[in-house]
């Protein structure tokens, strides 16, 4: 596989912010890869480093094998689609997706040509003549991706785009999206602050935090292996303990939280001290409702329902383990399985400690969601 | 219900508009027909004779002709000053010194401009401060005389009117967003190209008001050409003035001030059309 | 390009320079004028002679400041007069016209806007004139019909005040439409909901929120009155505004004593300008 854009050692301070602290990253040809991280993370520095609008202070940005220090953003052979589209308002559709070709000095039936294949390719022939305000925001989306790969650039860059659109336009583009990427083969460098967007549509996600990525990986291997708490945190939803790590006289690990609860580890933490605490995360729908056959090692709790939050196939069970305040979120399958389940009601729920990861606990807030 | 709710509304409407209707009509609409219809009276009665001697007296019409082009020269040379100063103070300075910058650039024409005219007349005129300057340094031998010449007057008439471009292009630069400019930057885009592409037609609605204003503040200005410019540079307003105060003949300075005011009306209506904009837009 | 995009060192000190010369384009000849305010020289010029405060506190005889200027004074006196006037004058029916455009439908609304707006694009000596020729008319029809001497229409303060009124009334309410358009009618239904009347609505509510503008379009009704010379200049009659003598001094050549008249007015319009900008600013700060 070719290396649409390889980035080395790459850092970017604004004053005494480290925006950017020494990332590094390939991204092979027709691959879409997301950068992923909360607002403020330095995401948007790395992607207008990378499109040439700010000069990275050390490291190097490296686009199909050229070195791009010191090339302008108007000579560099990626494009990019910005948080807002900036689609020009004084221009009509078919002018905004030939003005990157006619920069380049094309003219004529070649223009024509390429333009209207490029509407066509995304779904809205005939719409050349139509002005900017008179096109819908998922239109006006793909126009602003059609300008960019009407130059055939080597990567395009997404910065947020779909941030503006309301929730179920969002949902579809994202579909939308991941298949004319699929379709047009080129490389997609998409960042975002959503992480199901990131999840969904991409082949690659690096999950970046101040300044740099804690993890570069499949969406499927980011939820089920985060390598730090932030990813477990940030990635998908999250159950938290706090806790202390022990061992049996077995040799078997166990993890105690303040509440007096005991779980099973199966992949305990190396840690340097013994008395450190350790952050234990299970996702929501790893916890079983009343399990019925347990395997021998699940760990089993038994809660008080607190509240049923019902939201379709999404729906989930606020519960409080027994002696605790701590709330935990558990998914509820629509399949009238758990219909009898009423609020205030007592159950247990169990999960195999192999769904559970366990980090040492970082000191203060890592990441506070709104 | 209905009914009183509606003439309750009505009360406040007659409120408003009885003052400015008085307002409008009184001070604007009657004195025009005033003067449309003085512009046609003689010693005895109606005659066409004040237009005649417009179109048979070729100082009338030559004066006329220099005002309405030097008037267009103006504003041209405005704008092309104008718009670089405009995007340098909304996009490029830095943000910190945007402000005071903006300050100095509006507080000089909060001043009169008969003041700021006089400010010239001592700086360039023969006993003035640049020829003490200049012949102290030994680059003129004489004093020169810099005033009252075309050239003085078109720089007085471009420095007057100067604000009144810079605040509508400020204004409409103001909204065009960033991104904008980055995107045709990124799409390979020259700084020209940028100009010509986006920066210019997004401005358009500015450009064009700023340029009414400009024209019809220069076409009517009295002061800086009367001035600044030499005997030749006689202006328009300069003719009707003198028909009116000095030669007290009313009925020719009615026809000059129509005549004016059919030409700014002319040519603001060409302007409007060749940009396709649109008058009550613009003048927003 | 711009400040967001990197941008070579010669195109930025390239921009420097051109901005920084416009901008001693801009003051050179207001600090001309300020600095020759204290030139201790019967003429507005050089070569420096020293410095003196006698052209704003001289009693004479060489030297007669502006302090002691009789004639100057007066006109000073008549401007704040006429500028006064037509401040309150035209910020009163300005603030009913940005009502009557922005809140009030009726039909010809879009002529009679034009109307108002018109002022804007009609030179000022023609106003001045057709002011001139019309109140005169009807002042001469009133005296052969009635026998009856209407003063007001003849040339002199009042006819000044309504020359000067008719044109910056079209100003102020862009100035007051501006913001009134940008007031959230909800507001008013608010009001009118929990009992208050038409009036009272815009007493408490609407006029409170459109202050800093009435403010400002007052201020700039006060300026634009006291600078006017082109529509002035035909209405006048014994009692001369400051502006048309200034001119006749300036164009028949004067001592310094105008120069000290000009620095008074540049720092007090600067103030003025100052205080707009900054109130502006707060406002802004403010509704973020």
């Amino acid at each position: 596989m070719q290396i649409a854009l390889s980035v080395k050692n790459i850092s970017k301070k604004f004053g005494n912010f480290t925006a950017v602290d020494n990332v590094s990253f390939d991204v092979e040809d027709g691959k879409f890869f997301s950068i992923l991280g909360p607002s403020g993370c330095g995401k948007t520095t790395l992607l207008r480093m990378i499109a040439g609008f700010l000069q990275p202070d050390t490291g190097s940005v490296e686009i199909s094998g050229k070195n791009m220090l010191g090339v302008e953003p108007n000579k560099r052979p990626v494009n990019l689609v910005f948080q807002n589209l900036a689609l020009f308002p004084m221009m009509n559709v078919y002018d905004n997706i030939a003005f990157g070709l006619r920069r380049r000095g094309e003219r004529g039936k070649s223009v024509e040509q390429k333009v209207n294949s490029m509407l066509k390719r995304v779904g809205l022939p005939d719409f050349g003549l139509k002005k900017i305000n008179q096109i819908s925001g998922g239109q006006k989306q793909r126009i602003a991706i059609a300008r960019c790969l009407v130059l055939e650039p080597s990567a395009l860059l997404l910065d947020e785009p779909l941030g503006a659109l309301d929730a179920k336009l969002r949902e579809h583009m994202k579909v939308e999206l991941k298949k004319l990427q699929a379709e047009v083969g080129t490389t997609f460098v998409y960042i975002t602050h959503d992480q199901s967007e990131a999840m969904v549509m991409s082949d690659y996600v690096a999950v970046m935090n101040a300044g740099h990525f804690e993890q570069l990986d499949t969406p499927q291997n980011l939820y089920s292996n985060p390598s730090s708490a932030f990813v477990a945190q940030f990635v998908g939803k999250n159950n938290k303990f706090i806790a202390k790590q022990g061992k049996d006289e077995d040799g078997n690990f166990f993890a105690e939280t303040e509440d007096g609860h005991s779980f099973k580890l199966s992949k305990p933490v190396d840690l340097k001290k013994d008395d450190d605490f350790i952050e234990l995360y299970i996702r929501p729908e790893a916890m079983i409702i009343n399990p019925k056959v347990t395997k021998e090692n699940f760990n089993i709790l038994d809660v008080t329902v607190k509240a049923l939050l019902f939201d379709g196939g999404n729906s989930r069970l606020l519960v409080e383990p027994e002696n605790s305040k701590q709330e935990l979120i558990i998914s509820l399958p629509q399949n009238r399985q758990f219909d009898y389940i009423k609020a205030k009601d007592r159950i247990k729920i169990g999960w195999d400690p192999e769904a559970a990861v366990c980090f040492k606990k970082t000191e203060g807030k890592i990441y506070e969601e709104l | 219900m209905k009914n009183s709710k509606i003439s309750k509304i009505r009360w406040s409407f007659i409120i408003f508009f009885i003052p400015v209707f008085l307002w409008l009509f009184l001070l604007i609409v009657l004195p025009h027909f005033e003067l449309l219809r003085m512009s046609f009276q003689g010693r005895s009665g109606f005659t066409l004779d004040n237009y005649r001697a417009f179109f048979s007296e070729p100082i009338y019409w030559l004066t006329f002709v220099r005002t309405a082009s030097y008037s267009i020269l103006v504003t041209f040379i405005v704008l092309i000053i104008a718009l670089p100063i405009a995007f340098f103070i909304t996009k490029v300075v830095n943000l910190r010194i945007q402000g005071v910058l903006l300050v100095f650039l509006l507080v000089p024409f909060w001043v009169s401009e008969l003041i700021r005219v006089y400010g010239w007349m001592i700086l360039l005129r023969e006993s003035g401060v640049l020829n003490h300057f200049l012949v102290g340094i030994g680059l003129f031998k004489q004093p020169t005389e810099m005033l009252y010449n075309d050239i003085t007057m078109i720089m007085g008439l471009v420095y007057t009117s100067m604000l009144f471009m810079i605040i509508p292009l400020i204004g409409v630069m103001e909204s065009l967003d960033d991104s904008l400019i980055e995107a045709a930057y990124d799409l390979g885009a020259k700084k020209i190209a940028i100009w010509r592409e986006i920066i210019i037609p997004y401005s358009m609605p500015g450009i064009v008001s700023g340029s009414i204003i400009v024209f019809m503040l220069v076409l009517g200005s009295y002061l800086t050409p009367k001035l600044m410019g030499g005997k030749n540079s006689l202006w328009f307003t300069e003719q009707i003035y003198n028909q009116i105060i000095t030669y007290f003949n009313w009925n020719q300075g009615a026809a000059f001030g129509f005549l004016l005011l059919v030409l700014s009306s002319f040519i603001i209506w060409v302007a409007l059309k060749l940009t396709k904009q649109d008058f009550r837009e613009v003048i927003k | 390009m711009i400040r967001t995009l990197p941008n070579s060192k010669s195109y930025l000190s390239g921009y420097k320079l051109f901005t920084l010369l416009y901008f001693i384009f801009l003051f050179a000849p207001l600090v001309v004028i300020m600095i020759l305010a204290f030139n201790d020289s019967m003429f507005p010029s050089l070569p420096w002679k020293g410095f003196t405060l006698g052209w704003f506190f001289g009693e004479g005889p060489e030297k007669i400041g502006i302090f002691y200027d009789k004639m100057n004074l007066r006109a000073i006196t008549t401007s704040f007069k006429v500028a006064i006037s037509v401040s309150i004058l035209s910020t009163i029916v300005g603030t009913m016209a940005a009502f009557l455009f922005e809140q009030e439908d009726f039909k010809f609304k879009g002529a009679l806007y034009f109307l108002m707006i018109a002022p804007l694009v009609i030179p000022g000596v023609i106003l001045g004139i057709s002011i001139l020729l019309f109140s005169t008319t009807v002042g001469l029809f009133f005296e052969n019909t009635f026998g009856i001497d209407i003063k007001i229409l003849r040339p002199g303060f009042w006819l000044i005040v309504f020359g000067q009124f008719s044109f910056i009334t079209t100003i102020v309410t862009m100035v007051i439409s501006a913001r009134l358009r940008k007031f959230d009618r909800a507001l008013e239904w608010a009001a009118s909901d929990l009992g208050a009347n038409r009036f009272a609505v815009i007493w408490f509510i609407t006029l409170q929120y459109l202050k800093p503008s009435i403010i400002g379009g007052a201020a700039i009704a006060f300026l634009m009155s006291f600078e006017n010379f082109n529509t002035t200049t035909f209405l006048i009659s014994s009692q001369p505004t400051l502006p048309i003598i200034l001119y006749q001094q300036v164009r028949d050549g004067s001592t310094p004593v105008i120069n000290a008249i000009s620095f008074i007015l540049i720092v007090s319009a600067s103030i003025v300008a100052v205080a707009n900008i900054y109130f502006r600013k707060k406002e802004e700060k403010l509704a973020q």
